[in-house]
């Protein structure tokens, strides 16, 4: 994936200049001071925080708000003026996919044909081209609603591609969407972009905005910085380093990130990563990794200039530590299934899947979109029956169980499900209450959350109202309060910033070093390596189960020396295609 | 367990009446409804238009249009000279109704030959035109008894003495106002439950409740308390403003219909669970609660009374909860019915209860497969 | 590859998307064709069957405190009467005690002196009729017939005994355009007019809110779809539905209720529209403004369809409502709607009715387009 040469007198597509965006009723504006530009023939990247105002530039570009101030030009068009122009060149895929849910994926594919103009003899080869790319050929009968989050994202954006647009904004395109659908998504902007058009791209994956052409970097309504982002990637050159680990990696992990010199630091399956301060000394041994290990120093990454330029991770090792009870690890396992099994109508979903989960572990639910992670996971959690198999969790099989036995169980559902009208407290209090919490135990479990999540200055908001990173900080807090043994988290950080990501898995790696067992969903591979292990599940069976260290060995060869997580992935679900059918599994 | 429920209870509270928008939408319009439709609701037909076509000349027919044209319901009262301007009349909505007395009406009248007044009715208007057509026959009726010849009083003469219980003026407010106060609760209630369900669904949270330790039966539950308080004070209010703004006499035991309320509410949320189950998106919950409460309101004998109603229909309505509140109600206002009445009332809506809120908490269980 | 259309030809393209889209959505939903075509029915049933104010039989109770061949014959009469289902008792205890339990409507006491009264000049005779005053409408009937037979018994002893009578004045009575009087015939307009709000305002409020609430509407903006096309697109299939719902209600209602149809079918189209386009206004207009499904739905159903039912004149006789409620009729359209189209059903194209009513709802329409064209805009704002 290497970049295309670009010059840079390319007229830009999007001029911004002084941009600002003011809201009624905040005190903040959305947005403030803006400069920026998109140019033909490259991807712009706009990373940063939740709540930076990245949707917000790319509504105001999109003609779907009005500027408060500043100047605005797309494809000469001022947007406050000749919205319609802008937009019958312009593609636009917003964040909630804008498919309509009653209609079939080649239903609402025509309609957005038919809203943008394509002609009818275009119209045959384009679909088949997007249907082929998004891997929906054999979903286009299906009812847009009965898709898979990442198959409704796949289908939005190729409603977005339909008339090759000259310039084209994506906001978070690849939330919710398997490794090996954004790297074609990935090749296929690209595809786009050599043919000279221009991309604007929000992103919360910073592995996407290494590769754009450029970055933009927005946080609290202000520009950080943009250029390519090489440039922002050489501020922290010799700075990053990994640490070789065997045991105990959460707790140094958890020791790193409290001293002044590491400004961010993350699990990769045995080893650790780290980035240091500029002029910062740090000692393998202080924080007990024990004599041998050595720092290696390393590549850096975008995603640590990213952390570095917003000043590093917060410190402080997580509260959960204190507050809960450590639970006796003994030989039964956590969580296990055998012989799973689901079938919707002739589609099996979930087809023999076995594993067991010994008591104080993370594991990882790792696969594509609509290869039955969901399923399985709703089977383990007692929402879906199963058609065979058994699935028993804390030693109760869930569906059929007294109530009681789902008190040890903890569940953080994908889309953050909050009251929305209720205030934080209030949503606490419920599912403190809910889970069998009084009295003074009650208002003890919320306090705590309150000071450990440090939602002191929200406790009065409606929850609705605060931003993602808030409302997925809530939704774990509602999910921790009754010190549930097992937890199960469904893609808890999707569509979450690198920080908030960052503080969510130091929370995570206390609970486990509480002896907690925790299994998690998740489409973010940096996340998977936090796993102690991980099962692979692609067209409803387990096609992989292991650590990521060995994921990563097993696919090792002459091209790939060194593979990522991501590469491993993709790997196996290629080797699993490769088999015939019937041998597998 | 009731800790669980008291938060369930806490939270369905708290969402319906956090935001102060909705607490007066709650409030502010079913009391308008309760203002307005009192007015609406009335069969009582004043301000009748009549138009009058008098082609004799005798006293005896002189009499009697002069009896109609001073006949308090009939406001407006057109003198017309031929046929045509009667129909025109009737055609153009301009008289409700039309007398025509024939020429031979006074020859007939002394010969006692079967006189005959003819009358002609606007269709359209069937109700009121039929109920006009009551107070005109009275009339006529009154004439007749009064043109008996004087010269031999008493003997062999019976007068009628009509007496009205319970309402004595026949007042349809009086009708009208107690028997809202129940239908508008009704409402309320509906509104309130069957919407929930599938706002949680469409939220994401009701996976939420399911795998928290909160049994099939404690979400129902949880979802009624609150929905049934609302609908108790909802009705204390309506109870209030009938006795107070409307002046309806209040004659029967308030606890009596207190725990009538409560049994009917039971009943009425309880299908409005149902209905929420059922139904997987809000529009259908709208929808699906129009879909019962029109029927419910038919057959409940407000619009009109369930004797009428043939045989088979009036089993119908024994599925009705609106049904036996609309007696109880009307019963405890003004005619102070004795507990036993109401206990005959009361538990076939006791039924409904048990029986809707058993199916709702199976198809419950049922989804959750 | 950017390619140049013809704008005009791009724009009916684009329309015909949107409408066949909306199309889809109204199929694959049950509770739209629950409401189109399932509930008209259901409410031409039950109001044919249910609504009826001509009561048949009535229970009444007959407290006997006198005994006499006099009064043998006036329970004779009570008995002979068709609209009496007839309790005869000795106790008007027990009677009074059925009429407070709701088990007898009415109550007709002979009392003690009744027979010596009669037969004594200068006596005055008395039967007391008590009608439970809690069902104003059956306590009338209770009078009215009571009062009938009371005056037929008279006449028949009269003629029995050779004394004078009251000359019995006929009353004939012909009902125009519904001479069998029966309920359904004119509860037809009424129920177009219910199921027309229904789909006009509540669904399409209903679901303009809920592309709101997905986000559809924003990826629609997004599009060179033309605010004016996203408008139509939406209020042309519900218009569709609309007629279609009407239309099955009419040959339902004449075909299956074999109620009456006197006017045209053009004037039926034209009224029709007009107050579907005053209620498809109205639907849009909330939704924009509300942009909640929960909200909507609660607004469509105050202003559009509570109105509709209660103040449109079609149950409730609307000049007998206090003057305030009558002018506060004259804001909703279903007021109009209703007069106009009960003439079509029963009386055929009266024109001074159908222009006047016409020409109102024209307005209306045109009001609320003016102000559905001021508030959308194709903005997030």
């Amino acid at each position: 994936m290497s970049r295309q040469p670009c010059p840079n007198d390319v007229p830009p597509l999007v001029t911004v200049r002084g941009l600002a965006k003011r809201f009624p009723k905040t005190r903040r504006p959305a947005l403030d001071g803006i400069d920026a530009e998109v140019r033909a023939g490259r991807i712009t990247g706009l990373v940063g925080p939740d709540g930076a105002g990245k949707t917000t530039l790319i509504r105001v570009i999109a003609g779907l708000l009005t500027a408060s101030q500043g100047e605005v030009e797309v494809l000469g068009f001022d947007p406050a003026v000749a919205a319609e122009k802008i937009h019958d060149r312009c593609g636009y895929m917003p964040q909630r996919f804008g498919l309509y849910e009653e209609l079939s994926v080649i239903q609402n594919l025509s309609l957005y044909a038919d809203l943008r103009g394509v002609p009818g003899e275009e119209r045959a080869p384009t679909f088949e081209r997007l249907l082929r790319f998004t891997d929906l050929q054999r979903f286009t009968d299906r009812k847009a609603g009965a898709l898979s989050g990442g198959m409704k994202q796949k289908l939005g954006l190729a409603c977005a591609l339909l008339s090759r647009p000259a310039l084209l904004l994506l906001d978070e395109p690849s939330v919710g969407v398997d490794p090996i659908s954004r790297r074609e998504l990935w090749a296929m902007v690209k595809e786009l972009v050599g043919e000279g058009i221009g991309v604007l791209w929000s992103t919360a994956y910073l592995d996407e905005a290494e590769l754009c052409d450029e970055v933009i970097l927005l946080n609290e309504g202000r520009k950080l910085c943009s250029g390519p982002p090489e440039e922002l990637t050489k501020t922290v050159e010799s700075r990053t380093f990994t640490l070789a680990v065997h045991d105990g990696r959460r707790k140094i992990l958890a020791r790193a990130l409290q001293q002044d010199a590491v400004i961010d630091g993350v699990i990769q399956g045995e080893r650790i990563r780290l980035v240091l301060r500029e002029g910062d000394r740090f000692e393998p041994a202080s924080v007990g990794a024990g004599s041998g290990t050595e720092l290696r120093p390393v590549n850096p990454r975008f995603e640590d200039a990213f952390i570095d330029a917003l000043g590093g991770v917060p410190k402080g090792e997580s509260a959960v530590t204190q507050a809960m009870q450590p639970v006796f690890l003994d030989e039964k396992p956590a969580i296990e299934c055998e012989d799973l099994t689901k079938r919707f109508g002739d589609f099996v979903a979930a087809d023999r899947v076995t594993f067991s989960v010994p008591k104080g572990e993370i594991f990882g639910l790792l696969g594509p979109n609509g290869a039955g992670k969901s399923t399985t996971f709703k089977m383990l959690c007692g929402l879906l029956r199963p058609s065979g198999g058994q699935a028993r969790v804390a030693g109760y099989d869930l569906r059929r169980a007294a109530s009681q036995a789902r008190n040890r169980i903890g569940y953080m559902a994908q889309k953050f499900s909050l009251y929305g009208n209720l205030t934080v407290q209030q949503n606490l209090e419920f599912f403190a209450g809910i889970y069998g919490l009084a009295g003074k135990r009650r208002r003890e479990a919320v306090s705590r959350m309150v000071e450990i999540f440090g939602f002191k200055d929200q406790v009065n908001l409606a929850s609705g109202q605060l931003p993602l990173g808030f409302k997925q900080r809530l939704a774990m807090a509602c999910s921790l309060m009754h010190e549930p043994d097992v937890l199960f988290l469904d893609e808890p950080t999707s569509g979450v910033d690198p920080i908030a990501r960052r503080e969510f898995w130091t929370h995570i790696n206390a609970l486990v070093e509480k002896g907690r067992t925790v299994m998690v969903t998740t489409h973010f591979m940096d996340e998977a390596e936090y796993c102690d292990r991980v099962a692979l599940i692609y067209r409803g069976r387990v096609i992989a189960l292991a650590s990521p260290d060995e994921l990563k060995r097993s696919v090792r060869s002459s091209a790939c020396a060194d593979p990522t997580m991501e590469d491993a992935f993709i790997a196996l679900i290629r080797r699993s295609d490769q088999q015939p059918a019937g041998a597998a599994g | 367990m009731w800790n669980r429920l008291k938060a369930l209870i806490l939270k369905e509270t708290l969402a319906t009446l956090r935001d102060p928008r909705n607490r007066v939408a709650l409030i502010a319009p079913p009391l308008l409804q309760l203002l307005v439709f009192s007015f609406t609701g009335t069969q009582d037909v004043k301000d009748i238009r009549l138009a009058i076509l008098n082609q004799d000349y005798g006293q005896p027919a002189a009499e009697l249009v002069q009896r109609l044209s001073a006949a308090p319901n009939f406001s407006q009262v057109y003198f017309v000279q031929s046929p045509q301007q009667l129909q025109e009349l009737i055609d153009g909505q301009r008289v409700l109704l039309n007398v025509r007395v024939p020429a031979d009406f006074s020859r007939r009248f002394y010969a006692n030959d079967s006189p005959v007044v003819q009358i002609v009715l606007d269709g359209r208007k069937s109700m009121a035109a039929q109920i006009a057509l009551g107070y005109l026959t009275s009339i006529v009726q009154q004439f007749s008894r009064d043109q008996l010849q004087p010269a031999d009083p008493g003997k062999g003469v019976m007068s009628v003495e009509p007496r009205n219980w319970f309402n004595p003026n026949l007042d349809y407010l009086w009708f009208t106002v107690p028997s809202l106060v129940v239908i508008i609760t009704l409402q309320v209630s509906m509104n309130v439950t069957t919407l929930s369900v599938p706002r949680e669904r469409e939220m994401g949270t009701f996976d939420q409740l399911l795998v928290s330790p909160l049994r099939p039966i404690e979400i129902m539950i949880g979802k009624m308390i609150p929905a049934f308080f609302l609908a108790l004070f909802d009705a204390t209010i309506f109870v209030l403003v009938a006795i107070f703004v409307f002046r309806i006499p209040f004659h029967g035991s308030l606890p009596l219909l207190y725990f009538s309320l409560v049994v009917f509410v039971s009943s009425v949320v309880g299908i409005g669970l149902l209905i929420s189950m059922l139904c997987s998106t809000q529009q259908q919950a709208l929808l699906g609660t129009m879909a019962i409460m029109m029927p419910a309101l038919i057959l409940s004998g407000y619009t009109s009374p369930i004797e009428n109603m043939p045989e088979w229909l009036q089993a119908v309505t024994c599925l009705n909860p609106l049904r036996y509140m609309m007696v109880i109600v009307k019963g405890i206002f003004l005619k102070a019915i004795p507990a036993e009445v109401v206990l005959a009332n009361l538990w076939p809506m006791a039924a409904i209860a048990v029986g809707t809120l058993s199916l709702a908490t199976w198809s419950f269980r049922r989804h959750l497969a | 590859m950017p390619m140049i259309m013809n704008r005009q030809a791009s724009g009916w393209l684009r329309l015909r998307a949107l409408i066949r889209k909306e199309a889809i959505q109204i199929i694959s939903d049950p509770s739209s064709i629950l409401i189109a075509f399932v509930l008209p029915v259901l409410l031409l049933f039950l109001y044919g069957y249910a609504v009826s104010l001509d009561s048949t039989k009535i229970k009444v109770g007959l407290a006997l405190e006198d005994r006499s061949t006099d009064v043998e014959s006036l329970i004779a009469a009570f008995r002979n009467s068709p609209y009496f289902i007839l309790s005869v008792s000795f106790s008007r205890r027990e009677l009074e005690r059925d009429l407070v339990a709701g088990r007898i409507r009415g109550l007709v006491v002979v009392p003690a002196d009744f027979s010596r009264q009669r037969n004594w000049q200068g006596g005055r005779p008395a039967l007391q009729v008590i009608a439970d005053g809690s069902e104003p409408t059956t306590a009338n009937f209770v009078q009215n017939y009571v009062q009938g037979v009371a005056e037929l018994w008279l006449q028949q002893r009269a003629m029995e005994t050779g004394r004078p009578a009251p000359v019995p004045v006929t009353v004939e009575p012909q009902m125009w355009f519904n001479p069998s009087r029966e309920s359904k015939n004119y509860i037809v307009p009424g129920s177009i007019a219910i199921i027309i709000t229904m789909i006009g305002t509540l669904l399409t409020a209903m679901v303009v809110a809920r592309e709101w609430e997905r986000g559809t509407m924003e990826a629609m903006m997004a599009t060179p779809v033309r605010i004016q096309e996203i408008i139509l697109g939406k209020l042309l299939p519900y218009f569709g539905l609309g007629l279609g719902s009407m239309l099955f209600c009419t040959l339902a209602a004449t075909f299956i209720f074999q109620a009456p149809f006197r006017g045209s079918f053009v004037s039926l189209f034209l009224f029709t529209s007009l107050f579907l386009f005053t209620c498809l206004g109205i639907g849009l207009l909330v939704s924009t403004l509300a942009k909640s499904q929960f909200v909507a739905g609660q607004f469509a159903l105050v202003l559009g369809f509570l109105p509709a039912v209660q103040l449109s004149g079609f149950i409730f006789e609307i000049s007998s409502m206090p003057p305030i409620i009558q002018g506060l009729t004259y804001l909703f359209p279903a007021r109009y709607f209703v007069q106009g189209l009960q003439s079509i059903f029963l009386a055929g194209d009266v024109m001074s009715i159908l222009t006047l009513n016409g020409a109102v709802l024209a307005g209306f329409s045109a009001l609320f387009f003016l102000l559905n064209a001021r508030v959308t805009r194709k903005r997030l704002e």
